[in-house]
């Protein structure tokens, strides 16, 4: 078994965004090239377990695009090549020249981190882009010849009104991006941000209940297909889908490098050590990093692609998974309107997919 | 002993006016137990009562004094427990009726003495804590004696905490109660006041002889239930049981059975020699009947035997304690249990959650019905659930309450008297400063929350007891809650139809509140019959979605699912409707009710 799709974490940020919760790293800029280093080897020590043709690579970060420009280049033009390769960008990261090497790297597909237009809600992001930014970033892609965008949109700000989100949605429309991801704001217990404004998200909690279906009814108004839970990409005869990603919600094998970075193979998974120090030092002498390993049942694999699949706009095949489904469950969801079987196959009608999270964790045996 | 040198007596005593520390000192000036020996209030030995300051059992402990052979006969002090009172005023001829000085007569005093006068024992007025800076000995006397019909110079004053007067106290046993009457000669009968379990010995007895004697290796037979068996040891407690030749007419003592089954020993039977019965049982007492009631559930479903086993055990030591399976869609298995009273109640929840260990789910409690159906049939109906539907006439049990608080308070009490239903019968100045109420009210208007809207409106100066005088046709309705249009066992209730229409807003409001969103609107109802008398909708559920989810997040949401899984499967399912069990407690859970 090998895997046909690579992650790749590039974890350093300009500043930490109060909501934010993966692996970064703020202050670090000297490290840069030891770390793409330390990945180049990271990625040798695991290149068996690498297809030898590979389907998506993915540079997520952090901001990759911080990553000191001759590192980035180093790393891009290392990495195996793929038929998507798609790296994560700020907005106010992007220039004349990161456009021109990410394309000249091999990268087929930018995903910018645009959340909102409003600087008001920018703020309380705390991300440092500026509406004009994300406008800017667009056409400089676009110029330097970037067919494949996808911006990347937060609603439920905490004081983001209905109006704010039309906004947001109008502006993003108006850049006629090829994809859009749409996430609910997520804050977590304990971070900073939730501790700021977790009451006044409380307090916000039913007017925000209809964002999700606004959200839902703008894109696919204006053509886009709302083809996972919080991806939506535009229509037609291209397919626009994200390739990697659709690669986790399929349940296909992956593998990730980099601090914090995640594998999936052969119903084992493991997750590399979130500490750059332990991280660097183990590859300089040679060494592979620490991780924390999770076998994956055969139950739990059959679990988890019910949960991912019905994710997807696509029927889920039930071959080899009924184990994993409760049938009574499914019998009253299906009565309640909010699942439909077709053809051996499982989706989830829209009302169904509004209600995702408990629809699936009632339908799990 | 010879009978002319026997006193039988009981201490009557509010909560805290110093029961337990007179009898102390009792023990101590008659050298029942040694100075070195003494735990401050020996005779509470339950571990309860020791912490809420209440006797819970009663029990007898044999003292000399003066030539004399006296038997203190422990009461509880609490009126839930008039039951146990009466029982043990029923093997005495005399009481000390003890009122503490700083705080004259309480409502417990007053229905505790009455207790006594109908019982035709002899009462010795004792005014204790003549020592505390705020006594008022005389103002006491006063109201003492008048509530007896004595004078208030014949009333002793006495400290039980500095030992001040103890000697006269027992002088007066000696010199004013009166000998027990009854034949030495004739087949033995004894009285069974009260017994208790012990491990290894079985069945323990406490027994009042009245007629001819009994001994150890003994044939035995309980009369009115038949009950046959021999006397392994009989004794008395002096402090601790004391083994003896034989119980004599007149004494006190204790009769250990080795029957290894409570039920077969009952309190109030007589006990009889097999070889020379007697021809009549002495007269028991009246089977009580438990007036307040309430589901017991265990939290964890898997502690049903152990609650079962449990009660069994209580129900030993606890006549009055009575109960039956029930099952309940809500709380699954529990039982339907049967209480003299709140306190009553409080003290078996306890009793079962510290020396048993269990957790349990107390229901909010309710009284008994009796109702007329509209086909002529008579019920007794102890669960609302259990009401019928086609009601002719029902009846509620009423009480003769007693409330004595500051005159100031008066009009707080009448107030709160009024909103429950209360019938106005009289009031009485004990003092200047003091005042009785008595009121008539349907007991159902008091097991709620009575005691803590009485202590928080007179500011803890009214002191409150009952007596329940009987049964008494009401306006009741029964209340159900549906949820999606389901009824709810488990939450019907009987209420007084003026407010029906606020109790069933209470349930659905809270209901509203503890139901989580669904997948779809879900009704909460209350109604009577077919009409509706309160409806809130728990709108369903928009989005429930896991926002993003890429391969660094897969383990983090499956566990995510997995706990949602868990939560789902803990919930009751009431129709279509997932109920989270938190939502049933916070409505029926006693302490729930509370807030």
């Amino acid at each position: 078994m090998s895997a046909r799709h690579l992650y790749v974490h590039l974890p350093f940020c300009a500043s930490r965004c109060g909501y934010c919760d993966f692996v970064t790293v703020v202050g670090q800029d000297g490290r840069h090239a030891a770390y793409v280093a330390a990945l180049l080897a990271e990625l040798e020590l695991e290149r068996e377990a690498l297809a030898p043709r590979l389907e998506s690579v993915f540079l997520g970060g952090g901001t990759p695009t911080l990553t000191e420009p001759g590192a980035l280049a180093r790393l891009l033009r290392a990495l195996p090549p793929a038929e998507e390769v798609t790296v994560e960008a700020n907005p106010e990261t992007v220039t004349p020249e990161l456009a021109a090497l990410l394309r000249e790297s091999g990268v087929t597909r930018l995903s910018l981190g645009a959340q909102s237009f409003q600087p008001r809600l920018l703020e309380v992001l705390e991300r440092r882009a500026r509406p004009g930014d994300v406008r800017r970033a667009f056409s400089l892609l676009r110029e330097a010849g970037f067919d494949n965008l996808s911006l990347d949109l937060i609603y439920g700000i905490p004081g983001q009104s209905v109006a704010d989100l039309e906004d947001d949605l109008s502006e993003a429309l108006a850049l006629e991006p090829e994809h859009v991801s749409a996430y609910e704001l997520e804050a977590k217990p304990g971070t900073r941000f939730t501790y700021a404004h977790g009451p006044e998200l409380a307090r916000q909690a039913d007017a925000m209940e209809s964002y999700f279906e606004r959200v839902v009814a703008r894109l696919t108004e204006a053509g886009y297909r709302w083809y996972e839970t919080a991806n939506f990409c535009r229509a037609g005869s291209r397919d626009l889908r994200s390739r990697h990603n659709l690669a986790y919600w399929r349940g296909r094998d992956y593998l990730g490098l980099g601090i914090g970075a995640v594998s999936t193979i052969a119903g084992l998974r493991w997750r590399t050590t979130p500490r750059l120090g332990r991280y660097l030092a183990s590859l300089q002498s040679g060494e592979r990093p620490e991780r924390e390993l999770e076998e994956l049942p055969a139950q739990v694999q059959s679990s988890e692609r019910v949960l991912l699949g019905l994710r997807l706009d696509e029927p889920l095949s039930l071959a080899g998974l009924g184990d994993a489904v409760d049938a009574t469950a499914l019998e009253r969801l299906e009565r309640l309107g909010l699942v439909a079987r077709a053809g051996g196959g499982l989706t989830l009608t829209e009302r169904g997919r509004f209600l995702g999270g408990g629809v699936t964790a009632e339908l799990l045996a | 002993m010879e009978q002319a040198l026997i006193r039988n007596f009981s201490i009557i005593a509010h909560i805290d006016h110093g029961k337990s520390t007179l009898a102390d000192r009792i023990l101590e000036l008659t050298d029942t137990v040694t100075g070195r020996d003494m735990r401050a209030q020996v005779l509470d030995s339950m571990e309860l009562e020791r912490e809420r300051g209440i006797t819970i059992k009663a029990q007898a402990v044999r003292v000399t004094w003066k030539g004399h052979e006296l038997n203190l006969i422990d009461t509880p002090g609490h009126v839930d427990f008039t039951y146990e009172v009466s029982r043990s005023l029923q093997a005495c001829e005399g009481a000390l009726l003890v009122v503490d000085a700083a705080q004259g007569i309480e409502a417990q005093t007053v229905a505790n003495a009455y207790l006594a006068i109908e019982n035709d024992l002899e009462i010795v007025p004792v005014v204790n804590k003549i020592d505390l800076p705020s006594a008022n000995p005389d103002g006491a006397a006063a109201e003492i004696a008048e509530l007896v019909g004595d004078t208030a110079e014949h009333v002793l004053r006495i400290s039980a905490k500095t030992g001040d007067g103890i000697a006269e106290v027992l002088d007066a046993i000696v010199e004013r109660i009166p000998p027990p009457a009854g034949e030495p000669q004739a087949p033995p009968r004894a009285l069974i006041f009260d017994s208790s379990y012990d491990q290894y010995r079985g069945v323990v007895a406490f027994v009042r002889v009245v007629d001819g004697s009994f001994s150890a290796r003994e044939p035995l037979r309980a009369m009115a239930q038949g009950t046959r068996f021999e006397s392994e040891e009989v004794g008395f407690f002096s402090p601790t049981m004391r083994a003896a030749e034989s119980l004599g007419a007149g004494e006190v003592g204790y009769v250990i059975t080795g029957l290894k089954d409570v039920s077969r020993l009952r309190v109030g039977d007589t006990l009889t020699s097999e070889r020379t019965p007697a021809a009549e049982p002495l007269p028991g007492y009246k089977d009580v009947k438990p007036m307040v009631f309430a589901g017991l559930f265990p939290t964890d479903s898997d502690d049903y035997p152990d609650l079962r086993d449990a009660l069994e055990r209580l129900k030993l030591n606890d006549a009055a304690l009575f109960y039956e399976p029930e099952t309940s869609q809500a709380l699954g298995f529990g039982f339907r249990c049967g209480f003299l009273g709140l306190l009553h109640m409080e003290i078996v929840r306890e009793r079962l959650e510290r020396e048993f260990d269990l957790d349990l789910i107390v229901t909010a409690p309710n009284v008994a019905y009796r109702v007329l159906t509209k086909s002529g049939e008579e019920v007794e109906v102890h669960n609302p659930s259990e009401m019928p539907r086609e009601i002719e006439r029902v009846e509620e049990p009423y009480i003769k309450a007693s409330i004595i608080v500051p005159k100031d308070h008066v009009g707080q009490v009448m107030e709160l008297n009024t909103e429950r239903r209360g019938r106005f019968d009289h009031m009485e100045y004990l003092s200047e400063e003091r005042v009785l109420l008595v009121y008539e009210l349907p007991l159902a208007e008091i097991v709620l929350d009575y005691y803590d809207q009485l202590t928080s409106r007179t500011r803890g100066y009214a002191s409150f007891d009952y007596d329940v005088i009987g049964f008494r046709e009401g306006k009741l309705e029964r209340v159900d809650v549906l949820i999606a249009g389901e009824p709810v066992d488990a939450l019907s209730l009987i209420v007084h139809r003026d407010g029906a229409y606020a109790r069933g807003r209470m349930l659905v409001d809270r209901l509203r509140e503890e139901i989580p969103r669904q997948f779809f609107d879900v009704p909460v109802q209350a109604a009577i019959g077919s009409r509706v008398i309160a409806r809130e909708t728990i709108k369903a559920k928009r989005k429930d979605v896991l926002a993003k989810c890429y391969g660094g997040d897969i383990s983090r949401k499956r566990k995510l699912l997995e706990q949602q899984k868990k939560g789902k499967k803990r919930m009751k399912q009431v129709g279509s409707v997932e109920v989270p069990q938190e939502a049933f407690l916070a409505v029926l859970n006693l302490d729930g009710n509370k807030k």
